[in-house]
């Protein structure tokens, strides 16, 4: 039975900001989202060229070469803003806080065989320098991107990813200590099997055209490390006892899931629009995919064995496949 | 094989400080496969020389969980105050709806700001080769977004009764006070990392924060604003964060090289003008738009800036760093800026989207109190004189377009420092152009860098140049979206002075 609490209901004005209303084709109600996210970036004249970039306006669309009549189509299907996204991860850093203390507790780690401890050392430890790379790349975008739905997400990931390499950081400490996480960066440094990808992560940091290097970070590099790591990488620990390790990676596993729905979201729109961005996408693709996968084979190798360079291969035809479902071209 | 253990040690515990710095500055490299010029290209053209990136302090130890977890956690707080305050109209109780003017400046002037400098913090975030600035200044990337947000979903039910509202963002790239603020952010962002630093993070979140932010939040409080109150006791962890990153991060030039303090000095200099002139629209909001009162202008510039301000250039000496230039001028413009401010936008009202009034005698004897040298001489004359006027039928109107302040933007009506019946005017010729300035201080700030300020995009020119929607008022206020009639003119007469008077009609239950 429901109980009617007699309020006041006033009669309002308007429903929503008129910038929304435009947007909607009418007034009416306004989700959070929509309100804080539309036409944020200011438009019109702006008043002084950046000392630091007096080729462009401080914002400017011509930054890059993918061309969109309405920079807001890149709608979040997640729905983030700032509230509804620290309320997500404060919840998924509660489980991962509990995985970590749980493993940290009754020393999980150490039931792990020995061996493939140092091999988790190797692969995992260095990982947390590519999500520092990462989140430097999604600043990046959040500086130099194109309006306020595309560049919010962006820096929500630059801090996802800085949130990742400390929980990496974390991991590491569990697995030897400050001491670990040294060995980690000097692997990340000087290992043969380590550099390629320090490399591409080098290399991605100076690609000039924002969009490549969401195109390079998100889909190319991102497309094939985590499934490599976080799935495959992970199975092949079973064997030697390595459920802990995935307890606490399972952060990383949640949340590649639900950020390749705004990552897909993203592209889908952009292929969507014109031949000319399906081209761009299609060329950036196909040279970062490439680099990824090179980059990543020696790790593959050294963790997987002789299967490693086929468990790739398979990986790489899904990512294209994936690829192709979001209307970028691919193999032409 | 390059790691040699095989047993797992069991991890010998850290200090928080040391924890700190493997999650955090451990990230870090020195590159090899590209130049670190070309990873972090613009640190360098400014003049500003570090020499060890790692002797910056940390002025928050946050990492990411537990930065979510706070956040998080205020987040699901203030959200629950702004849905209750919608459900149970909270707008009804504010001491009066002229009090809802200072909002609409709020939203329309303040939010946008947030918002740029959500996206300026992101540059540097990105650009500081320390890891120490980096990592805090993409926290306050993220948290000013936070601010741009959360201050439009608590203003957005204020929207659904009031006029002014409704179409902030546009309003913010067009409207002629508007370009106020605009450029004023719009220059500390398209400076160099470290002056943008000293702009925003020092001059203006450290030095003169209490009085811009802080009135505001008191404001509602003192007027019964519980949602944004609440905004603002929600930021305030935050804004101290973001203070300590604007102290160190001028600790941290002055105390890398001695070369830099010259150059500190002058944006110092630059960015307090600046950010004093920006205040004015704040002074004017604090004396005359808020029906309860906080504290005078005067009383505010002189807790804040001449003992608060004092104490922490004191406290600089030791650098070699000393007062702004010009902060005797501010001083001795203190008992007539805010009046200036709003005689101004009295006359302009037509053409502003918040509604203007004369003050009642209950507020005529509260200026007299607090602006005891200048209220009667001056300003009281001036009021009296418009509100006959306004009596016979005959409200006056401006309709001409006043000359605008190359730098600051503000319609040159400050008048010089020792005489209040003389508008202040300064002029300098470049390149076969002639220039205006509203000071001594603005004017400066053009001859040191020219380039820069030949770019304004002044609002009057552009009016005058046709690309402000046409050559009439109504023309021009249409290209504002600014609804002639409901969002401009006297709040008397004002369709939400007869929304507000329903309101009480109806708690005294004689209405409707």
């Amino acid at each position: 039975m429901a109980l009617d609490i007699k309020t006041n209901a006033l009669d309002q004005r308007r429903q929503t900001f008129a910038h929304i209303a435009r947007r909607l084709g009418e007034d009416r109600p306004a989700s959070r989202y929509e309100e804080a996210t539309f036409d944020l970036q200011p438009g019109g004249a702006h008043h002084y060229r950046p000392t630091w970039d007096p080729a462009h306006e401080l914002y400017d669309a011509s930054r890059t070469g993918i061309v969109l009549a309405d920079w807001y189509v890149l709608k979040d299907p997640r729905q983030f803003y700032y509230g509804t996204y620290t309320i997500a991860r404060a919840r998924m850093m509660e489980a991962a806080e509990k995985a970590l203390s749980f493993v940290e507790k009754r020393n999980g780690f150490a039931a792990i065989a020995p061996e493939w401890q140092d091999t988790i050392r190797f692969y995992l430890l260095p990982l947390r320098h590519v999500e520092w790379g990462a989140n430097m790349n999604a600043c990046s975008i959040t500086d130099l991107g194109f309006g306020a739905a595309i560049t919010q997400a962006t820096m929500f990931t630059a801090t996802d990813r800085l949130g990742i390499a400390q929980i990496i950081g974390r991991i590491g400490l569990i697995a030897g200590g400050g001491q670990a996480l040294d060995e980690g960066k000097r692997v990340w440094m000087d290992a043969p099997e380590w550099q390629p990808m320090r490399r591409l992560v080098e290399d991605s940091l100076v690609i000039s055209d924002w969009f490549e290097m969401f195109v390079a970070q998100f889909l190319a590099l991102d497309g094939l490390l985590y499934p490599l790591v976080y799935d495959l990488f992970d199975l092949a620990g079973q064997a030697h006892g390595a459920s802990s390790l995935s307890m606490m990676t399972e952060f990383m596993v949640d949340w590649r899931d639900e950020v390749t729905r705004w990552i897909d979201a993203v592209l889908r729109a952009t292929a969507r629009e014109s031949d000319a961005n399906r081209d761009h996408l299609g060329r950036w693709f196909a040279h970062w995919e490439q680099r990824a996968a090179e980059a990543l084979a020696p790790l593959a190798t050294r963790v997987l064995g002789e299967a490693g360079i086929d468990a790739l291969a398979g990986l790489r035809g899904e990512l294209a496949k994936r690829a192709a479902g979001l209307g970028i071209p691919v193999g032409q | 094989m390059t790691t040699t253990t095989t047993q797992s040690p069991r991890a010998k515990k850290l200090g928080i400080k040391e924890r700190y710095s493997y999650l955090t500055r451990g990230l870090d490299w020195e590159p090899s496969y590209q130049p670190r010029e070309k990873i972090f290209p613009y640190t360098d053209y400014e003049g500003i020389r570090i020499h060890d990136w790692d002797k910056f302090e940390d002025p928050f130890r946050l990492t990411m969980d537990a930065y979510w977890k706070f956040q998080a956690e205020k987040e699901r707080r203030l959200y629950a105050v702004i849905d209750s305050f919608a459900q149970n109209n909270g707008q009804m109780n504010v001491t009066d709806a002229r009090y809802i003017n200072a909002l609409k400046i709020f939203l329309t002037a303040v939010s946008p700001l947030e918002y740029a400098a959500h996206r300026s913090y992101a540059h540097v975030g990105r650009h500081f080769d320390g890891v120490g600035p980096r990592i805090a200044c993409q926290m306050q990337a993220i948290d000013e977004l936070r601010h741009a947000q959360t201050q439009i979903h608590t203003i957005s039910h204020f929207n659904k009764f009031f006029d002014g509202l409704h179409d902030p963002w546009h309003m913010f790239s067009r409207v002629w006070y508007l370009s106020v603020p605009k450029s004023f952010f719009e220059d500390a962002m398209s400076a160099g990392p470290f002056e943008f630093l000293t702009a925003i993070s020092f001059s203006f979140e450290y030095v003169l924060t209490s009085l811009l932010f802080v009135p505001f939040m008191s404001g509602a409080a003192y007027n019964g604003d519980m949602a944004t109150v609440t905004f603002g006791f929600s930021a305030q962890s935050d804004e101290s964060r973001h203070m300590t990153l604007g102290l160190e991060i001028i600790k941290f030039m002055l105390e890398q090289d001695e070369g830099n303090v010259p150059i500190v000095q002058k944006w110092i200099d630059k960015w307090f003008w600046r950010g004093y002139r920006l205040l004015s629209i704040v002074a004017m909001m604090m004396d005359y738009m808020l029906p309860k009162k906080i504290m005078s202008w005067k009383e505010a510039w002189e807790i804040y800036f001449e003992q608060g301000g004092g104490a922490l250039f004191t406290d600089l000496a030791r650098y070699g760093i000393r007062l702004p230039k010009y902060h005797e001028i501010a001083s001795a413009e203190k008992d007539h800026y805010s009046h200036q401010a709003w005689s101004t936008f009295y006359q302009y009202t037509h053409a502003a989207a918040f509604h203007t009034w004369l003050p009642d005698a209950g507020e005529e004897a509260w200026m007299r109190e607090k602006y005891p040298e200048s209220y009667d001489r001056l300003y009281a004359p001036r009021y009296a004189h418009w509100g006959a006027e306004a009596d016979e039928g005959k409200r006056f109107y401006n309709n001409g377009l006043p000359q605008l302040c190359q730098v600051c933007q503000v319609p040159a009506f400050f008048t010089e420092a020792n005489d209040p019946t003389r508008i202040s005017l300064r002029t300098c010729e470049h390149e076969g152009e002639h220039y205006h300035f509203c000071s001594d201080g603005c004017r400066d700030i053009f001859l040191d860098e020219p380039e820069k300020y030949v770019q304004a995009w002044l609002p009057v020119h552009q009016i005058y140049q046709g690309n402000c929607g046409g050559a009439t008022v109504p023309e021009v206020l249409d290209w504002y979206h600014l609804n002639g009639g409901a969002d401009n003119l006297d709040y008397k007469g004002s369709p939400d002075e007869a929304l507000w008077q329903s309101w009480q009609a109806s708690k005294a239950g004689t209405g409707t």
